[in-house]
């Protein structure tokens, strides 16, 4: 039974749809109203406000602090100015992703690591030889995700920090509302955004003060469903959905290395030891098995299929997650679309898939399976680079 | 706001587009992508024509003339990749209609929600609403290959021909007999007749009919106006997911997104460049001359103004044969709406539904009954605007909170009727604009009772200004009326669709062509296209 997060009192009051689903042991919204609609457009027009309190958040602080998450992720963290955040992975020895998070430097010797699954016994057992404390976090933080166009001017209005000139990735420091919270310029939606970390006790009145200072920009709470097609725009994969945690699969196969992942540009491979290191060399020197593509349905091909059958394009409703084959030309299996979503805004059919690192390149045409009236039939679909949707105010300042 | 030079760079061009509407644009994105030098040339300081968004007031961006989307081709916004070009366009998310007695009802995109509303005025029609939207959208698909394909020659055996009109029915091959007899009253029937086979509550018939008059000098019970609610199901079958949407920025943020993709592919834009002429050598289109004197060379001409503009303007009656003046002589305009924008200090509020809300976040009729919509009518035909005239009001703002400062809002309202010609006489409109004014905001301030006091300024825009201002000949915001007789093959005139004009090498774009219609491009591009087959003929 999932219990609630730290905004919980206040989301379930404005979930006039009850639609929620279990996010790693807490009530998560799927949508507010019966329809995301609104949700996915105010984040791609005004700014949404997302709960994202269930991912899993780590406190690691010490002198070897930076050591040891530079041992156990693919990034030189001593590197990590202070203020600045990181989106990185990190492997088993075999170079096999186990998860992809953040780490942010809070201070010299201070950092949060945030992950989509436990991750509190692993990094302890990596730190016997460091000089280091590791806290669990995930129940003492609440997490707020304020995204879209609007986000900036928003957050302007209750806090005291200087975001004309937060980078993106970069993080301060703030009074929200006379609440201390930590401000980040992260997000999954792939548009101008911030994450928004409070203590837990302080969390409703830095949720009050947001959603005010939000009314004449038409903020709008935003439930998962939105944000999962945006993230899809946005070229994000999602551990558990695009790819698996190596912890959790029970075949070889199953695993992916970050260059088949399309994160090989996170591995700074030449550097002190880390985990996985000599696995990813040797890969990145005899290249990679697989790759991750971003497909556009052929919409012609689309319309004319169901044409066929005497019907109008069935498009989904929000983004999918039930992973369907992809061919090349000939018929021939090389791959997978591991989710997908129609964008609203692109006005294209897009997926994410997992192909033959041969079939990956930006122009090549493949095929993706479609279910029209129970048959399974064929699209084209052409590779193309990802983010789909690439807005410059993602990493612009104001001007 | 997008700026652009006052003056071309070269004297010669492949390709000279007159006009920087919506269509002209497209056009000219087509064109620059099949590699032709273009050069669009447009009178005012701002391009989109009647798509276009203007700070008229410190702060508040006005959407002026039109307002929403309603089928803008997404085939065409993948071919110009509009959405990389900063297109980003809204779905309105309800109908809402209040009505004098403090009651509602509203038309959500949840059919659940829908059929409660309904139900409070007839349990009948609550049923009926899901069973009307399914057979319109089937019909719909018919009315897509219509306006994708250029409208076939009935009179003409031609292979060509024959393979046109064969794509153009292709969406008839699906249908049964009963979708055809179904069509067959749609094109004929009223939009209240129509309906009132259908349905029994005038609450819910005032606000669906009124899609079958906007724009044209009909009401509500004249007959041919019932085709026109297929266009409201249109959006869901080409993956536009609903028909009418918001642009963001407004519709100029349309036009700007063609614009840019225009730009691209190499097009050239110059504003502030009016054309006095077509430049004609022997019956073909050499170039244009400039109100200013300067004249530019082109091999192929192609005119974004309305028929009228474009024949006896741009081409001039010495250029053209007593039978074509007097087609175009024919073709109807008659203007019979008009525009109010507002800056508003605060959200509207309805008296029948307080406060904020997702009713807010689509289109609001002022429609509350058959009977009303009809006597709006009836003063137009005698040459009044309506003293309680049917409204379309959006409040744009809801979507896009960059249109206006933080917590201010936008009114948008389209009025029907003002019928370009008032009693007093067309050129006498501006002394009766602020009484057209004052009775949109006295309607209005029926179901928003503190209406008046939010008002920070007030744009009225009657069929007169649209012409003047935004070339809009007698005001038609469609350049000519949408009814049968002026579609297809007969926009503008029998002999002279498919884009051309008596004149070789002067090509037509504008809605004044197939299919016609608010903000589509469908007209633009298919006349780009026309032009490139052509020429590669």
């Amino acid at each position: 039974m999932p219990i609630g997060t730290p905004f919980h009192v206040r989301t379930s009051e404005l979930c006039t749809s009850l639609f929620f689903k279990d996010w790693a042991g807490y009530h998560a919204v799927c949508s507010y109203d019966t329809c995301h609609e609104r949700e996915y457009y105010a984040l791609r027009q005004s700014a949404g406000l997302i709960d994202i309190s269930p991912l899993f958040k780590y406190e690691v602080c010490g002198k070897d602090a930076a050591a040891l998450l530079s041992r156990v992720t693919v990034r030189d963290i001593t590197q990590l100015d202070v203020n600045r955040c990181s989106y990185l992975c990190w492997c088993d020895d075999e170079g096999k992703v186990l998860d992809d998070g953040t780490v942010m430097r809070l201070a010299e010797d201070r950092f949060r690591v945030t992950a989509a699954e436990p991750t509190y016994a692993w990094l302890l057992a990596q730190s016997r030889r460091f000089d280091v404390t590791i806290e669990d976090s995930t129940e003492k933080i609440g997490t707020l995700s304020l995204q879209g166009p609007m986000s900036r001017d928003i957050l302007k209005r209750v806090c005291d920090a200087d975001l004309d000139n937060l980078h993106y990735f970069g993080l301060t420091t703030a009074k929200l509302d006379d609440t201390d919270v930590v401000i980040s310029r992260t997000g999954y939606t792939g548009d101008l955004g911030f994450e928004i970390w409070v203590d837990r006790e302080q969390a409703l009145p830095v949720y009050d003060a947001i959603a005010a200072a939000g009314r004449d920009y038409r903020l709008h709470p935003v439930g998962l469903d939105a944000m999962d097609i945006t993230r899809i725009e946005a070229g994000y994969i999602m551990n558990g959905v695009d790819y698996f945690s190596a912890n959790t699969c029970a075949i070889e196969s199953r695993k992916s290395t970050p260059y088949e992942l399309g994160l090989g540009w996170t591995v700074e491979l030449d550097r002190e030891p880390f985990i996985g290191q000599e696995a990813l060399r040797a890969e990145k020197a005899n290249g990679s098995a697989w790759a991750i593509a971003g497909l556009v349905y052929d919409w012609k091909a689309f319309e004319a299929l169901f044409n066929e059958f005497g019907l109008p394009p069935q498009l989904p409703a929000g983004a999918w997650r039930s992973a369907v084959p992809v061919y090349d030309r000939k018929g021939k299996q090389v791959g997978q679309g591991t989710s997908g979503a129609w964008s609203p805004l692109l006005k294209d059919n897009l997926a994410l898939a997992s192909v033959r690192s041969e079939y990956a390149d930006p122009g090549t045409t493949l095929e993706i399976e479609v279910t029209v009236e129970f048959e399974r039939r064929r699209v084209p679909a052409l590779v193309t680079k990802t983010p789909f949707f690439d807005p410059p105010r993602k990493k612009a300042l104001p001007q | 706001m997008m700026k652009f030079k006052t003056k071309p760079e070269h004297s010669r061009y492949d390709a000279i587009v007159v006009g920087g509407g919506h269509n002209g644009l497209t056009c000219a994105a087509y064109l620059a992508m099949a590699g032709k030098s273009v050069l669009v040339l447009e009178k005012r300081p701002v391009i989109g024509g009647a798509a276009v968004s203007e700070e008229i007031f410190p702060g508040f961006t006005y959407t002026v003339c039109s307002y929403v989307v309603s089928l803008f081709r997404p085939h065409i916004m993948r071919d110009l990749e509009l959405p990389r070009h900063g297109l980003e366009i809204i779905p309105l998310e309800a109908s809402f209609s209040p009505l004098p007695d403090g009651n509602s009802l509203c038309r959500w995109g949840d059919p659940n929600r829908t059929r409660r509303e309904i139900a409070r005025f007839s349990a009948r029609d609550a049923e009926t609403y899901p069973q009307f939207s399914m057979a319109m959208s089937q019909l719909a698909r018919f009315t897509k290959s219509i306006i994708d394909n250029p409208a076939p020659n009935p009179a003409s055996l031609s292979p060509g021909e024959l393979v046109q009109a064969f794509r153009t029915s292709e969406g008839l091959r699906h249908a049964n007999a009963d979708q055809r007899y179904l069509y067959l009253k749609l094109l004929t029937m009223s939009a209240a007749d129509f309906l009132d086979e259908w349905f029994e509550s005038d609450v819910l018939k005032a606000p669906m009919s009124v899609s079958g008059i906007i724009g044209t000098f009909l009401g509500v019970r004249s007959p041919g106006t019932a085709y026109v609610l297929l266009h409201h199901y249109m959006g869901e079958i080409d993956g536009a997911m609903r028909a009418w949407g918001f642009a963001r920025g407004g519709t100029g943020g349309i036009s700007e997104a063609i614009a840019r993709s225009a730009q691209s592919s190499g097009a050239e834009i110059v504003t502030e460049a009016g054309v006095a002429n077509v430049i004609i050598k022997n019956g073909i289109a050499t170039g244009v001359a400039l109100a200013n004197g300067d004249e530019i060379s082109a091999d192929t001409v192609v005119s974004g103004l309305d028929p009228r503009r474009t024949y006896l303007g741009l081409i001039g009656e010495e250029n053209l044969d007593d039978e074509v003046i007097g087609q175009i002589g024919h073709y109807k305009y008659r203007g019979s709406s008009g525009k109010v924008n507002l800056a508003v200090d605060r959200l509207p509020e309805f008296a029948c539904r307080p406060g904020d809300g997702p009713h807010l976040y689509g289109d609001v009729a002022i429609a509350p009954s058959v009977r009303y919509l009809e006597k709006a009518y009836d003063q137009a035909k005698y040459g009044d605007f309506s003293e309680r005239p049917y409204i379309n009001m959006v409040v744009p703002t809801l979507v896009d909170p960059t249109m206006a400062p933080p917590g201010k809002h936008i009114i948008s309202c389209f009025v029907q009727y003002a019928p370009y010609d008032i009693k007093e006489g067309a050129p006498n409109w501006p002394e009766r604009s602020e009484a057209f004014g004052d009775a949109v905001v006295d309607t209005l301030a029926e179901y928003i009772p503190n209406l008046k006091e939010t008002i920070l300024h007030r744009q009225v825009l009657t069929p007169w200004d649209l012409e003047q201002d935004y070339g809009l000949t007698e005001g038609n915001i469609f350049h000519g009326e949408l009814s049968l007789e002026q579609l297809l093959y007969l926009r503008p005139a029998a002999g002279w669709a498919k884009y051309k004009t008596p004149v070789r090498g002067l090509w037509m774009c504008s809605s004044g062509t197939h299919p016609g219609g608010g903000i589509m491009g469908a007209s633009g591009e298919m006349a780009a296209k026309a032009i490139l087959r052509r020429q590669a003929a």
